[in-house]
C-alpha cells in the first residue's frame, strides 16, 4: 500500500514538473526543471527496482545533460520565442497519449512471472550469469557479455556523436594550433 | 564563481572524491549497480566542475583539447580490440571465454576491459562536449568584443579626420 503512495507521489511530481516547464518562457527555468524531472524519474526507476537505469538517469539526465544545456544557453537568447499553440502536433500528442494509455491495459502486471519477457531468454541469462560469467550483477553480464555487440554499437554511437560535434563547432586543429589560439586569447584579454 | 571562497574550497574537496567514486562505479560494476557509462559520466563531471568553478582556461590546462580525441579513440579501440583478440585466440568476436584458460576468469577479464573502454570513451566525450559548448560561448563573446573594439577604433579614426 505504501508503494502505491510512493508511486503516485512520484508520478504526480513528474506531471507537475512537466506542466511547470510548459508554462515557463525562461529557458534557464526550463533547463533546471528538466534536470529536476530527470532526478524524480531516477527515483521512480529505483522504486521499479531498476537501479542501474536510475543511476544512469541521475548521472546523465539530471547531471551532465543539464550542465551541457546550461553551457548551450550562453549561446542562445534567454527567453523562448512567443508562438501560438501548434494545433496539429498537440492533437497528435494527445491521440498518441490516449492510444498508449489504452495499450497499457494490455501489458502484463509489474513483476508478473508469467510475462513473455521473463520467459524468453531471461531465465538462461540469470542462470548463466552466475555459472558461465561469475558476475553477480546480471545487468552487467547482459550488457557487457550477452549483449556485447549492442554495447559496442552504443559506444560507437557516442563516439560518432562527439566526432560530429567537434567537426561542426569544435574547431579542432590539433595541439599545435591550440597554443597559438590560447596566446591570442590572452593577448585579447590584456 | 572563481571569487567565492566557499565554493572553491568545497569543490577542491569534492573533486577527488568524485573521481574516486567514478573509479569505484567503474570497477565495482560487476558486483553492484553501475558500469562504464555511469562511471565515465561521473569522471567527466569532476572535470566539468573544475572548469565551472576555476574557469575554462584552467579546466583546459588539466584536460588539454588533444586528450579528447585520444581518449575516445582509445576507448572504442580497446572495446573492438578485445573482440579482435578473442578472434585471434580462436573464439568468436567478443567471446571472452578465450581470454583465459578458465572461461569464467576470461569473462571477468573481458568485461573489465570493455567496461574500461566504455568508461574512457564516455568520459572523454562528455568533457569534450562541455568544453566545446562552453568554449564556443566565450569565443563568440570575445569575437563580438573584438568587433566592437574595431568599430570603436574605426569611428575614432573617422572622427579624427
Amino acid at each position: 500500500m505504501s508503494g502505491f503512495f510512493v508511486n503516485a507521489a512520484l508520478i504526480f511530481t513528474l506531471m507537475l514538473i512537466a506542466i511547470m516547464a510548459l508554462r515557463r518562457h525562461s529557458l534557464f527555468a526550463m533547463v533546471m526543471l528538466s534536470g529536476a524531472f530527470s532526478l524524480v524519474a531516477a527515483a521512480q526507476f529505483v522504486v521499479l527496482d531498476a537501479v542501474d537505469v536510475a543511476f544512469t538517469e541521475a548521472a546523465v539526465g539530471a547531471g551532465i545533460s543539464t550542465v551541457l544545456a546550461l553551457a548551450t544557453l550562453a549561446l542562445v537568447p534567454k527567453e523562448e520565442k512567443p508562438h501560438d499553440i501548434a494545433l496539429l502536433p498537440a492533437f497528435l500528442a494527445v491521440i498518441t497519449g490516449l492510444l498508449l494509455s489504452v495499450a497499457v491495459a494490455d501489458l502484463p502486471g509489474f513483476g508478473d512471472a508469467d510475462a513473455p519477457i521473463h520467459n524468453h531468454v531471461a531465465p538462461e541469462f540469470i542462470k548463466g550469469s552466475e555459472t558461465d560469467i561469475g558476475v553477480p550483477n546480471v545487468v552487467t553480464s547482459v550488457l557487457a557479455s550477452y549483449r556485447g555487440f549492442d554495447t559496442l554499437g552504443e559506444v560507437v554511437v557516442v563516439f560518432t556523436a562527439a566526432i560530429a560535434v567537434l567537426l561542426i563547432i569544435g574547431g579542432y586543429t590539433g595541439p599545435q594550433r591550440r597554443q597559438d589560439e590560447d596566446a591570442t586569447e590572452e593577448d585579447n584579454h590584456a | 564563481m572563481r571569487d567565492d571562497v566557499v565554493i572553491r574550497v568545497v569543490a577542491k574537496v569534492m573533486i577527488p572524491a568524485i573521481m574516486l567514486f567514478a573509479l569505484y562505479v567503474q570497477f565495482h560494476g560487476d558486483y553492484g549497480p553501475g558500469g562504464g557509462f555511469q562511471a565515465g559520466v561521473i569522471f567527466a563531471a569532476a572535470f566539468v566542475l573544475n572548469a565551472i568553478i576555476f574557469g575554462l582556461n584552467r579546466g583546459r590546462h588539466v584536460w588539454p583539447a588533444h586528450y579528447n580525441l585520444i581518449g575516445f579513440c582509445l576507448g572504442v579501440l580497446l572495446y573492438g580490440g578485445t573482440g579482435v583478440a578473442n578472434m585471434l585466440l580462436g573464439g568468436n568476436f567478443l567471446d571472452y571465454d578465450t581470454l583465459s584458460a578458465d572461461p569464467v576468469a576470461g569473462q571477468h577479464l573481458g568485461i573489465l576491459l570493455i567496461e574500461f573502454g566504455v568508461g574512457l570513451t564516455v568520459a572523454a566525450v562528455m568533457v569534450s562536449l562541455f568544453f566545446t559548448f562552453a568554449g564556443r560561448a566565450s569565443h563568440l563573446r570575445l569575437l563580438s568584443k573584438t568587433q566592437a573594439h574595431e568599430r570603436f577604433l574605426a569611428a575614432e579614426k573617422e572622427a579624427d579626420k
